[in-house]
């Protein structure tokens, strides 16, 4: 038997039954390697932009690219605003990308619109005087450890590309902090909510780790 | 701290990875999702895919490599060549690349980089600009277009489209500073007087470019040495660096390249 070709990485045996992860479909980017991601993780990815699909859900992911209006837009056109925030308090784990993590915040400069509200504090632009997006690999440094980062080493890279950032209320929320002509929230954890500013999905090994670190994670929550 | 990006470029025709010498003599070099997969590996930061099938059969069979590669190598994904429409970078970025090149197509009609802009961010909208050097003494009033692109009073550097082949008449900086305003991301910059010589990359051309615009832009075309891409981060102030024949032909690793520029001050991830 041929087997597939797996680009030198081994997917998790799975010896129990998958746990499924249903990641918000609200036609946001590049679902695709979030979905393989996942998978590579041990995880059973189930795109859905079914308002009680989040409400019955073990584990979330919110992925994002675009805009934060229209993102924000799309997601009350399918009335997933509510379900998302009652998921998030009822103690479901949400792991949030890239803008899934500025919609977190109170509100955008983005569009200048309302989000999820679901952290205190505000998406802002980039200053001017930087090339925007920010795009490519910059490191990531560890304010505090969390299980989403159990097994990275400190001031590890990831893969960026945006031209806002959140900036939190609450310090102790920034896990994981980026500089790009300023410090910026990069990792962010609260309770079960975790949220990463730059892409893990593309974001080699180490991304693919953050992957199943949440999958772990939600797996003891699940039991 | 950001670092600079050294990109593997790979020409693909019906399915198999190319490389031409300027345009001319090209030689099988592989598998795609091989390659790909390799340049992962060695810490290549992204990967450019450059479609250079001809035929509609062949852009089929560019889609289904896309969406191998994507399954298996978590890095960013770029692919370029023969996109034409909205919906061809729709089918691409569905397929799983992340960002889509464009070029001809753009030029004759930039509202392209408006609307995938607006429909899909310009974080995936690459513009890739052929540019030559103009011949000081041959610029005559006949060779501007008479647009507010043309070559008069221009940076010295002529866009070509159609895989290098026809010349526009439109000024490469004009053109690039258009481009983004019209919603262009990044600017994959390739030199036609440097690209396969192996003698280092235009820096002139990368940083006139570089500094008329406010997004990243790649240089390409010219590597031979580690000491080119040096060159193209600091004196041509390149955000990051494509090159094919150097990595391909095993003259140097991608790894050798980073430990290079590491050692010579420029950041790199390792």
């Amino acid at each position: 038997m041929k087997l597939p070709f797996l680009g030198g990485r081994q997917r998790k045996p799975s010896a129990m039954a998958k746990m499924i992860v249903k990641v918000v479909d609200y036609e946001s980017g590049n679902l695709r390697s979030v979905s393989r991601a996942l998978e590579t993780a041990g995880a059973q990815p189930v795109l859905t932009s079914d308002p009680d699909a989040l409400k019955s859900a073990n584990a979330i992911v919110l992925p994002g690219v675009g805009s934060g209006r229209a993102a924000m837009e799309a997601l009350e056109q399918r009335g997933l605003v509510k379900p998302l925030q009652e998921a998030v308090a009822s103690g479901t784990p949400v792991l949030c990308i890239c803008l899934g993590l500025q919609l977190l915040m109170d509100d955008t400069e983005e569009g200048s619109s309302p989000c999820l509200g679901i952290i205190s504090g505000t998406t802002r632009k980039l200053p001017d005087s930087l090339k925007v997006p920010h795009m490519g690999w910059n490191s990531v440094s560890f304010r505090h450890e969390h299980p989403l980062l159990d097994g990275i080493p400190d001031g590890s890279y990831f893969y960026f590309v945006h031209s806002y950032y959140a900036e939190p209320l609450k310090n102790d929320v920034a896990t994981g902090v980026t500089e790009y002509g300023l410090p910026f929230c990069s990792v962010l954890t609260q309770g079960n909510v975790m949220a990463t500013q730059f892409h893990p999905e593309k974001s080699g090994d180490f991304g693919l780790k953050i992957y199943s670190n949440f999958v772990d994670y939600a797996s003891v929550v699940w039991k | 701290m950001l670092t600079k990006r050294i990109i593997p470029c790979l020409d693909v025709d019906a399915g198999r990875v190319v490389k031409g010498v300027s345009f001319v003599d090209l030689q099988d070099a592989g598998d795609p999702k091989e390659l790909a997969a390799l340049y992962d590996r060695q810490g290549g930061d992204e990967l450019v895919f450059l479609d250079i099938t001809a035929s509609a059969h062949g852009r089929d069979t560019m889609v289904e490599v896309v969406r191998q590669v994507s399954e298996e190598v978590f890095i960013p994904l770029t692919v370029g060549g023969g996109i034409r429409s909205a919906d061809d970078v729709q089918r691409l970025l569905r397929a799983g690349a992340d960002k889509v090149s464009v070029n001809t197509a753009a030029l004759n009609d930039p509202e392209l980089l408006a609307e995938g802009a607006r429909r899909f961010g310009s974080q995936c909208i690459v513009l890739a600009i052929d540019a030559k050097r103009v011949d000081p003494g041959g610029l005559s009033d006949g060779q501007s277009d008479g647009s507010d692109l043309g070559l008069n009073e221009g940076s010295g550097w002529e866009v070509y489209v159609r895989g290098g082949r026809t010349p526009t008449g439109i000024d490469a900086v004009k053109w690039a500073v258009r481009a983004v305003e019209m919603g262009a991301g990044e600017i994959l910059l390739t030199s036609m007087d440097a690209d396969g010589q192996q003698t280092g990359y235009d820096l002139h051309l990368t940083r006139a470019v570089g500094q008329a615009v406010p997004v990243p832009v790649i240089v390409s075309g010219g590597a031979g040495t580690l000491e080119h891409m040096y060159d193209a981060f600091t004196e041509g102030c390149a955000d990051a660096a494509l090159a094919a024949s150097i990595f391909h032909y095993g003259t140097y690793t991608i790894g050798q390249a980073k430990e290079y520029l590491n050692q010579r001050g420029v950041p790199v991830r390792l």
